[in-house]
């Protein structure tokens, strides 16, 4: 069980492809790669998690962490290419009326 | 320690005379007297240089400084061998402490299922580690309500426990059996938000049956929809409701539904551990959840719960990857 994020930067776009589980034991990894991310007004951060095959509800606690600090720093956080199953956790949970959700996203142009 | 270093020499001049291999078992009984006298490891090594200074007369310097460095370098070793084993003893006194936490907790949390007379509720919650992150109270005024809360707490270990007695303490606060799930979700979220830290939340359906007009009126926070079988429609609905988790902002308003249970119809509230099933992509626990509730509906709630968890440890080859909790509430035929 493994979780791997890359960035990729545009202009006012940071774009993050995470692959791999989310569960108890990768968590922390993924929440230390979110941390030291230099955040910015006016920064979009979109992270694009169709490579995500699994994820539980403490995946869900470093995303809530993640995008807390992210309103404090007026700057924006999307989350794109979810699979079904991860949009439905997202809906159960209230988050994706919170939070940016997309089924597509900017890095669908690169596919 | 005279007469340690004497029996060393003895033992080292047989060995270096014919390598006997009773003399390293000898040697190696007495380095254990040693270690029981707090013998260091240096004294160890410098009792073995002084041992060949007297079988060989004066050493070559070199092989004296060798030793010399030797001597040091053990210093240290003997230093980090003894931090070592007092973070190992530390470790154990955490250990026995945490058991003694868990235990606390288990009572602390402890919630009888009420008896009712026109309902029959069973329950079964198994923790996956020592502390269960899934809760179950339950509040019965026997006069009019019965309400119940099942609720998951994210995060493992203490600080999900020490978040759990709060959702208790808050739950207890609210006292009555009466208050409307919308307002008891209200001032729970308020409470958790202003205590948890960023990356902690809870998931909590509350209901609150009407034992009178058996209605069974309900909301959800962030919690694994519940399900409702309707006995006269032979149908399965999903108790869904958006309202967000408890603890990730400070105002939220919740809503709440209700709906009148009838005769044979039954609720099965449960949290994330019994429908998230890892390893079988594609395979939908909802609908086993139905089919098993449906092929032992002709049982009592409590043996309903524990066929159920027993089917679906089945289905895991039985090994569990959550907390696992699941609250079976049925209306009885009427009296």
């Amino acid at each position: 069980m493994n979780v791997n994020i890359q960035f990729r930067e545009d202009g006012d776009l940071l774009v993050g492809f995470i692959e791999g589980e989310i569960d108890t034991y990768t968590a922390p990894v993924l929440r230390e790669e979110l941390e030291v991310i230099n955040l910015s007004e006016g920064l979009t951060i979109e992270l694009d998690l169709s490579n995500v095959n699994y994820m539980d509800s403490t995946g869900l606690g470093v995303f809530v962490a993640f995008y807390k600090k992210v309103v404090k720093e007026n700057a924006a956080l999307k989350l794109v290419n979810l699979s079904g199953r991860l949009t439905r956790l997202f809906e159960i949970t209230g988050l994706s009326e919170l939070m940016e959700i997309e089924k597509g996203g900017a890095t669908n142009a690169s596919i | 320690m005279q007469q340690l270093k004497k029996l060393y020499k003895q033992i080292l001049s047989d060995y270096i005379c014919n390598q006997n291999e009773s003399d390293l078992y000898i040697g190696q009984n007495l380095i254990k007297q040693m270690i029981q006298k707090n013998v260091s490891p240096e004294d160890v090594i410098s009792i073995h240089k002084q041992a060949l200074e007297e079988f060989y007369g004066e050493l070559p310097e070199t092989v004296i400084h060798a030793y010399d460095f030797l001597i040091e370098v053990m210093v240290h070793y003997g230093l980090k061998v003894k931090e070592h084993q007092s973070l190992l003893v530390k470790q154990e006194e955490m250990r026995i402490e945490m058991d003694i936490a868990a235990q606390i907790q288990n009572q602390l949390l402890e919630n009888e299922v009420p008896k009712t007379k026109c309902t029959d509720i069973g329950m079964i919650s198994v923790p996956l580690r020592k502390m269960n992150g899934d809760y179950v109270h339950f509040k019965y005024d026997s006069a009019n309500y019965l309400g119940v809360a099942v609720t998951d707490v994210v995060g493992k270990g203490v600080p999900a426990a020490l978040c759990m007695s709060m959702v208790k303490y808050g739950l207890d606060t609210l006292e009555y059996a009466n208050s409307n799930p919308s307002y008891v979700l209200e001032v729970l979220n308020q409470l958790i938000e202003k205590s948890v830290d960023d990356s902690m939340f809870v998931s909590l359906f509350y209901a609150r049956y009407n034992l009178h007009s058996n209605i069974f009126t309900w909301s959800s926070a962030g919690h694994e929809p519940s399900l409702y079988y309707n006995a006269a429609e032979h149908t399965f609905y999903d108790l869904e409701a958006k309202g967000l988790l408890l603890g990730i902002l400070p105002e939220v308003k919740y809503s709440q539904q209700e709906l009148e249970l009838k005769e044979n119809d039954f609720i099965i509230i449960m949290t994330d551990g019994v429908t998230d099933f890892r390893k079988n992509e594609g395979f939908d626990a909802r609908e086993k959840i139905k089919e098993l509730a449906l092929s032992f509906q002709h049982l009592n709630a409590q043996e309903m719960c524990n066929t159920i968890y027993q089917e679906l440890l089945k289905l895991q080859d039985f090994k569990l990857y959550d907390d696992f909790t699941v609250v079976i509430i049925k209306k009885n035929k009427l009296f």
